[in-house]
């Protein structure tokens, strides 16, 4: 059936070679804050993206939610400004700021019209937030008591008892093993002297990546950047953090949950960013379960059983080695089918590769969507924001297709041999009674 | 906002060797936006952007949960899923796969007021999106074996979506008893027991009914010309015959004649409160300006940190841990203006409900201060220009509000509409609409959070 559609490949494989992918400027504030910014003139709006590396890999073991509770009270209070000020102030301009914290960094997002005074204005707030937060007390006790909640909605949900369980497992003795919004009695023993500490030490100039994507010329850049960063101590890049220590031998974990569906979470440590195994490992998971409906484990699972709504792998690529996952959710009395076939689909994967066919259909859909990765200045401000944190190369977006280009057969059976064994998987299935 | 009056370009097409497709005859244009209507009926509506060598193509059918029969729950959601089965010409799940090999996104989505197909390609592939979706509004096969499996895929969809999320229960039953007539009442995803009763005939004469080319409108937004996706369309769509789309007998929602309370337990932790009023839609205004004005109200509330429900319920009172604020102008039959908040830790849902009823009372006897009028039009303003970031965005605009039975022409003019509400119209809304002797409040009471052997 398919030949009735091969001409539309054959014509269209490559056409969009001769468009440019954007131009990455790159440099670094006085006091030595990396910045990477893209001009875009078509729409006039400025996107920024902030990281530093201060996410919850960074806190203390008794301390988890430190990260997350300085990230998201720095907007609540700096010594000029309330918190109820700053939110007035920005909002009054349509100005939209955001923050979140993950494992690795945590971020802050700013987006604003590209009208000067109104550029100005927003930087200028996020600079003082950045560089002179406050932390009061009463939003302190408030924030918390806010986390607190979220972390018992979290409980109610069989897919954030699975994660939080995976992580644990996976990770146990790694800093990753915490949840970025911490656990109850980490939140409950975080105190103003602890967010002050964790603000000066990781909140710096040399601990953040700078990402700018918009309206503004390269001078105006240069100024929007020394506005948000400029008031920031040097300081230092934080410290290495350990490698991820391999799993010895399988770990299953069941945990009984009041829920009509099982949810599976099953895996190992995967790839790292700088992973020089990226590409083969990228490519190949797309086949066995990052593209949809089409990947194998999709196939076997839903298309062919209609065992799942969802069944899919991926490698989520961290500062160190993140999780290779393999996650699906079926009705609670056919879980024993359903994880028995992702498990045969994952050795047979491991075992034999993939077959040509799909490498070559794999790369098709990889490199002929390269333009939809940064058809925006949103995504555009996230890859520059990754380059830089990263420590990517600058040509990383030129270099994307042709590096899943060169990917073989052989390199992607190698490489998942080499990198998971579907003998010693870390396995945590959340989930009811099997009547 | 809006540049010019429409401008009536007749535009004529031939087509070598294409002898039976019929090509469109007018064709209307208002800034970047170019619209025109096949002989069989089939709206096609381009946007230009030209940031990036791609295309968003989307196909989007007058068909959706709000149409369905008592019993029938679900089935356009069912619908969609069976969509990617086949047709006379491609095998089950073939469709995904020629997209993908085409280095396409493609997915779709089912809502109250429409079933939308949609693909994201590189730019000078758009006639791969348009063949396959001609193909399958034409000449779905759906056989028994494959629906059988896709629909326990939905109920699993369902199980993942509902069931296990006490909130979005809370929801379910609250619609239910907002609603007693509006097909509104009724999940999107249908209820259970219509999904276990669908049959197979049901789903072909579902698709027969409203798959046609004069009951759709195809949207692109990218870096495309007009003419030559017209010339595409008729091509592809232009031999699809027109056919006969019955209009759903419309169920008014008797007034509501007190307020309505309704409880859902389950295991959970943290207790959640909605509140909902009926007003009026864009879809179905009573008068032009009230859904504007509802808008801008939301905003007031919940347009931000410093909207009055963060400011007062989270941050002065800690009587709320967060709010929310959902109305959709965008609908096609009067609606919910709905607000939902979880209670800080140690406070109740009725403590949230009286606290938010005081916000509501107080909009009722003061007028918004002009201050606060001018942040939300701010707000509204520049998030006008961020959507602009999202051509997937831009074309889901255009596509909702032809859908709906609005027209796409009311996208450039929604920005103004919106900076033209005063505070006496938010005042006069609130006041019609925020009655407390007229609204239904849905609440979410935890029980044990143990699993089930325990």
């Amino acid at each position: 059936m398919l030949s009735r559609f091969a001409f539309l490949f054959l014509v269209l494989v490559y056409p969009f070679s001769a468009w440019a992918v954007p131009e990455i400027q790159h440099w670094s504030t006085v006091n030595g804050a990396r910045v990477y910014f893209v001009q875009s003139h078509q729409i006039p709006m400025v996107s920024v993206s902030l990281a530093f590396d201060a996410g919850s890999a960074r806190d203390p073991v008794d301390k988890s939610g430190l990260a997350y509770l300085a990230n998201s009270l720095m907007e609540e209070g700096t010594r000029v400004l309330s918190g109820e000020q700053i939110a007035e102030r920005l909002e009054s301009v349509g100005a939209q700021l955001n923050s979140e914290t993950g494992r690795d960094m945590s971020v802050f997002g700013l987006r604003v019209v590209s009208e000067q005074d109104v550029v100005n204005l927003a930087a200028d707030i996020l600079g003082d937030i950045l560089a002179a937060p406050a932390f009061p007390l009463d939003a302190l006790s408030r924030e918390r008591e806010r986390l607190l909640v979220r972390l018992q909605r979290q409980t109610q949900s069989p897919r954030e008892v699975a994660k939080r369980r995976f992580y644990t497992v996976l990770f146990e003795g790694h800093p990753y093993a915490g949840f970025p919004t911490g656990d109850e009695p980490g939140v409950t023993a975080v105190t103003r002297p602890d967010l002050d500490r964790f603000h000066r030490r990781f909140y710096t100039a040399a601990n953040g990546v700078v990402a700018i994507v918009g309206d503004l010329s390269r001078a105006q850049a240069k100024d929007l950047a020394a506005r948000l960063v400029g008031r920031l101590p040097r300081g230092a890049a934080a410290p290495p953090l350990p490698s991820v220590p391999a799993i010895e031998a399988p770990r299953a974990n069941f945990i009984d949950f009041p829920s009509s569906q099982s949810h599976l979470l099953m895996g190992q440590p995967g790839m790292s960013r700088a992973d020089p195994d990226y590409f083969a490992l990228y490519t190949g998971n797309h086949i066995l379960g990052g593209s949809g409906l089409i990947s194998r484990l999709a196939v076997e699972i839903r298309e062919k059983r209609g065992l799942a709504y969802s069944a899919y792998s991926s490698f989520i690529p961290m500062k160190e080695r993140g999780p290779f996952v393999v996650g699906l959710q079926t009705r609670n009395d056919q879980r024993d089918v359903a994880v028995d076939i992702a498990q045969v689909t994952l050795r047979r994967f491991v075992d034999d590769g993939p077959t040509q066919e799909e490498l070559d259909d794999a790369k098709k859909n990889i490199t002929g969507g390269f333009p939809l990765l940064i058809d925006s200045n949103r995504k555009i401000a996230g890859y520059l924001m990754h380059i830089g944190f990263y420590n990517l190369p600058l040509d990383y977006l030129h270099t994307y297709a042709s590096r899943v280009e060169s990917v073989t057969i052989d390199e992607v059976r190698k490489v998942f041999r080499r990198r998971i064994q579907p003998g010693r998987l870390v396995k945590v299935i959340v989930g009811g009674n099997k009547e | 906002m809006r540049k010019t009056l429409h401008q009536f370009v007749p535009v004529l097409y031939v087509f070598a060797g294409l002898a039976c497709v019929s090509a469109p005859t007018e064709r209307f244009s208002a800034g970047d936006v170019h619209e025109t209507v096949l002989d069989n009926g089939l709206k096609v509506i381009v946007k230009i952007d030209t940031r990036a060598p791609i295309v968003v193509s989307q196909v989007w059918y007058k068909v959706g949960g709000s149409y369905e029969a008592t019993g029938k729950t679900g089935i356009s959601h069912v619908l969609e899923h069976m969509m990617f089965k086949g047709t006379d010409q491609l095998e089950a799940n073939e469709f995904s796969k020629v997209i993908a090999a085409n280095g396409g996104q493609e997915n779709a989505f089912t809502g109250r007021d429409y079933t939308a197909y949609f693909q994201k390609l590189e730019k000078s592939r758009l006639a791969i999106s348009f063949r396959l979706e001609a193909d399958r509004m034409r000449n779905l096969r759906m056989t028994e074996e494959e629906f059988r499996k896709e629909v326990e895929v939905v109920k699993e969809e369902r199980r993942l979506r509902t069931e296990d999320r006490p909130e979005a229960l809370v929801y379910e039953q609250f619609m239910a008893t907002a609603f007693r007539s509006s097909n509104y009442r009724n999940p999107v995803i249908g209820w259970p027991e219509d999904l276990d009763n669908l049959e197979l005939s049901d789903l072909e004469a579902w698709y027969d009914s409203f798959y046609a080319p004069n009951n759709a409108t195809v949207v692109v937004v990218g870096d495309v010309e007009p003419d030559a996706v017209f010339e595409l369309a008729t091509r592809y769509f232009g031999p699809i015959p027109r056919r006969d789309v019955t209009p759903v007998a419309a169920s008014p929602e008797p007034k509501q004649q007190g307020p309505r309370r309704v409880s859902v337990q389950k295991p959970a932790k943290v207790p959640y409160l909605l509140m909902g009023f009926h007003v009026p839609s864009l879809g179905a205004e009573n008068a032009a300006w009230e859904p504007y004005a509802l808008e801008v109200l939301a905003y007031v509330l919940d347009g931000g940190k410093s909207a009055r429900l963060p400011t007062s319920l989270v941050r002065r009172q800690r009587v709320a841990s967060s709010v929310g604020v959902s109305y959709d102008a965008v609908s096609r039959l009067p609606t919910l203006f709905i607000i939902s908040a979880n209670p800080a830790n140690g406070k109740t849902t009725e403590e949230v409900k009286t606290a938010l009823l005081d916000e509501i009372e107080r909009l009722q006897s003061e007028k918004v201060r002009e201050k606060e009028l001018e942040k939300v039009k701010a707000q509204i303003v520049a998030g006008n220009v961020f959507e602009r970031d999202s051509s997937f965005y831009q074309a889901m605009k255009i596509g909702e509000l032809e859908t709906v039975g609005l027209d796409w022409r009311l996208e450039n003019e929604l920005v103004e509409r919106l900076k033209s509400v005063t505070a006496e119209q938010v005042q006069a809304v609130a006041r019609k609409y925020l009655d407390p002797d007229a609204m239904t409040i849905g609440v979410l009471e935890p029980t044990s959070l143990t699993g089930w052997s325990g």
